[in-house]
């Protein structure tokens, strides 16, 4: 039995909500941060995140696949999950999930199909037998990759990435909304939360590029472009300056206000959350990158391309772990609160096996980068070489591509 | 239909002090004291009501068409005055509904309270009654207030469950359908009060019913037949005379965090300002 300091209501002592439930906001922030992205080149033309579009909008895909995963393995009665989609109770936030979710899903596959399109006929025609099936189906019969067509292609991501781009925010608000719309935790409930978490979202998910770049441009052999890496720091300083302050200035408004629940808040925060908040999410996760970005932005002419890449990705790397600290201090730290306001229960440590555990936790965790691999082994997801298929068409569309697409001196 | 329902009531106050002398006893004492007060007050439903009684009996969940639920809208009083924290209650509901240790569906709070500071604690729930206690302050005042969940009229509970398995009946109590349940959670930290838990069996979300088993066939609820000191009442407001509806019409009644407009239909006499 957890240990009680103060008093707590006597069923306030179990953790209802465990790891997993860590694990559903870390892993949709991915999905929304990275489409983000994908979205400032497709729909902003902001022709610098050019070299990693295709790698967010990927990321994206990947993430979204398992982003429903946690919330059915928390589920006490899983076979029976599909009731929220099949008999929805709309006054609940969590039944818009399932519509959320499908959607995003839709306006996602749509949109990754005709991004890759192009890559999906020349597969389809290079290839032999069943893979060549396998492809054509992928193509779903059309090989007309005339310039009309191209374009036609072009207008279709535009607007895809249009709806997409409000939809995934919703979809991580949404997130936030699920916790923030809880007025019997003082710890979740403010209108902020759903703000926090999709700002957040955006953190790891340009944190999780800034990486993951990093990683495909080794293994593709291809060098990092110096303008899109200043580019991912820059809106990953941006992003985190002002989830940091929001999630402040939610402190601070309360402990002003000097409100009933500050109190046991402010104990909580001192006591069982002071690694997880106050190092982690704070000071290694929050300012320590922040002075490292701060460096990268402001005295980016003068670093060398390898030191901006190694201060970007630690950065980034550090980032990673601010977002899944915040994720566990409002999921968990709410827990160890009791409703009462009088007490506090011992830390939570969660199983390592089992269906909650910290492997499953992994699992989750890495599976998406498999995803990743496998998509990459079957469309590819560096832009092919030369840009021959999309190059000509995107050019015509956004102009001015060559410029941005080479790699520029630092 | 009424007044069969009410004979098992006039008992209920009968068998209190009873209760009372077995709330110290073992708990197989109160175990046989209970099953011996469900039997007869099944008893005497088969003997006002006649043989439709068994049948009624064997249909709880869903009320029959000996019990209409249009007919009641119950509600519950609890007189912080008169707990004595004997326990009674919480291990009565323990017994009739197979709550699984470690999780409550009632439970006692204990209050010792000063000028400058308090102290509250609920030893597993009070299910043994309190030890004595020893505080480092001058306690000025000290009382017992039972808790259960509040059937509140607005209730976040329902509101956020995402498949509607939590749901509100007509005659007040808040309910959990246990084939519809899918175990998420959210109910649980939904409710202002910890009256909800993920029950370790059925990972199904579990929380007090207000015995609706019983309470459909004229019985009252387990914790309230077995109070010695009549501090939990349970009554229908649709009854004129009833003493909860009085009570609530007449008296200085508290609820809950009420800034949470929640609209329990648990009501307090006496009630702390330090109680939450």
């Amino acid at each position: 039995m957890p240990e009680i300091t103060g008093y707590a209501f006597p069923n306030d002592v179990h953790v209802t909500w465990s790891l997993m439930i860590v694990m559903y906001p870390y892993i949709t922030g991915f999905v929304a941060g990275s489409f983000i992205v994908t979205s400032l080149y497709h729909l902003f033309d902001r022709q610098e995140f050019k070299p990693v579009a295709r790698l967010a909008m990927a990321t994206s895909f990947a993430f979204l696949l398992v982003a429903s995963l946690p919330l059915q393995l928390h589920l006490g009665q899983p076979q029976r999950g599909p009731f929220v989609i099949v008999t929805p109770h709309f006054t609940s936030a969590m039944a818009g999930f399932g519509i959320l979710y499908s959607f995003y899903l839709m306006v996602l596959v749509l949109e990754v199909w005709f991004v890759w399109r192009q890559e999906i006929i020349d597969r389809a025609r290079r290839s032999r037998g069943l893979l060549r099936a396998f492809y054509a189906v992928l193509a779903l019969g059309t090989y007309d990759q005339s310039p009309e067509a191209v374009e036609i292609d072009h207008r279709a991501i535009k607007i895809l990435a249009g709806i997409g781009l409000p939809a995934a925010c919703m979809l991580h608000g949404y997130v936030g909304f699920i916790f923030g719309a809880i007025k019997a935790n003082p710890w979740w409930s403010t209108p902020l939360m759903p703000v926090i978490f999709l700002l957040s979202a955006a953190v790891s998910g340009i944190a999780l590029l800034i990486v993951l770049y990093q990683v495909f441009a080794r293994i593709n052999r291809r060098p990092v472009v110096a303008t899109c890496m200043s580019a991912l720091a820059s809106w990953l300083w941006f992003f985190l300056i002002l989830t940091i302050t929001l999630e402040l200035l939610e402190l601070i408004v309360m402990a002003y206000e000097k409100s009933e629940s500050w109190l046991i808040i402010s104990q909580l925060l001192t006591t069982r959350l002071e690694f997880s908040y106050v190092t982690m999410q704070m000071i290694v996760g929050g300012l320590i990158p922040l002075i490292l970005l701060a460096v990268v932005v402001l005295m980016n002419r003068y670093l060398h391309d390898r030191v901006r890449n190694t201060l970007a990705t630690a950065a980034a790397l550090l980032c990673l772990l601010q977002v899944f600290s915040m994720r566990w201090n409002i999921v968990i730290g709410g827990q160890l609160l009791s409703k009462s306001l009088r007490g506090l229960r011992s830390p939570y440590e969660p199983e390592i096996f089992g269906r909650e555990g910290v492997l499953m936790a992994i699992a989750l965790f890495v599976a998406p980068f498999v995803i990743l691999w496998v998509f990459d082994r079957v469309l590819g997801i560096e832009e092919p070489a030369g840009d021959e298929t999309s190059g000509p068409a995107r050019a015509a569309g956004a102009g001015g591509e060559g410029a941005a697409g080479g790699v520029h001196p630092a | 239909m009424d007044p069969k329902i009410d004979e098992p009531h006039v008992s209920a106050p009968e068998a209190a002090p009873a209760s009372a002398a077995a709330a110290t006893g073992p708990g197989s004492t109160r175990r046989d004291f209970l099953s011996l007060a469900i039997r007869l007050s099944g008893g005497a439903m088969v003997l006002v009501a006649g043989g439709s009684a068994l049948g009624g009996g064997a249909a709880p969940k869903a009320p029959g068409e000996a019990y209409d639920w249009e007919e009641h809208l119950y509600a519950y009083l609890i007189d912080t005055d008169k707990c004595i924290g004997c326990g009674s209650c919480v291990r009565a509901c323990k017994t009739e509904n197979q709550v699984p240790d470690g999780f409550v569906r009632t439970w006692i709070e204990r209050y010792v309270v000063g000028m400058e500071d308090s102290h509250v604690d609920s030893p597993n729930g009070g299910i043994d009654g309190f030890p004595p206690l020893q505080v480092g302050f001058i306690a000025t005042k000290s009382f017992f207030v039972p808790k259960m969940c509040n059937h509140c009229r607005a209730t976040p509970c329902i509101q956020v469950c995402p498949v509607g398995a939590s749901y509100r009946t007509k005659d007040g109590a808040v309910m959990v359908d246990g084939d519809r349940c899918i175990g998420c959670g959210y109910c649980v930290q939904a409710c202002p009060y910890g009256s909800r838990f993920i029950h370790p069996a059925t990972h199904t979300a579990s929380k007090c019913t207000w015995c609706y088993h019983r309470i459909t066939k004229g019985l009252k609820p387990a914790c309230v037949t077995v109070c010695p000191t009549g501090t939990r009442q349970f009554g229908d407001l649709k009854r004129e005379g009833d003493p909860v509806r009085h009570a609530i019409e007449h008296d200085h009644v508290a609820i809950m965090q009420g800034h949470l407009l929640t609209e329990p239909q648990c009501f307090y006499l006496h009630l702390d300002k330090e109680v939450r």
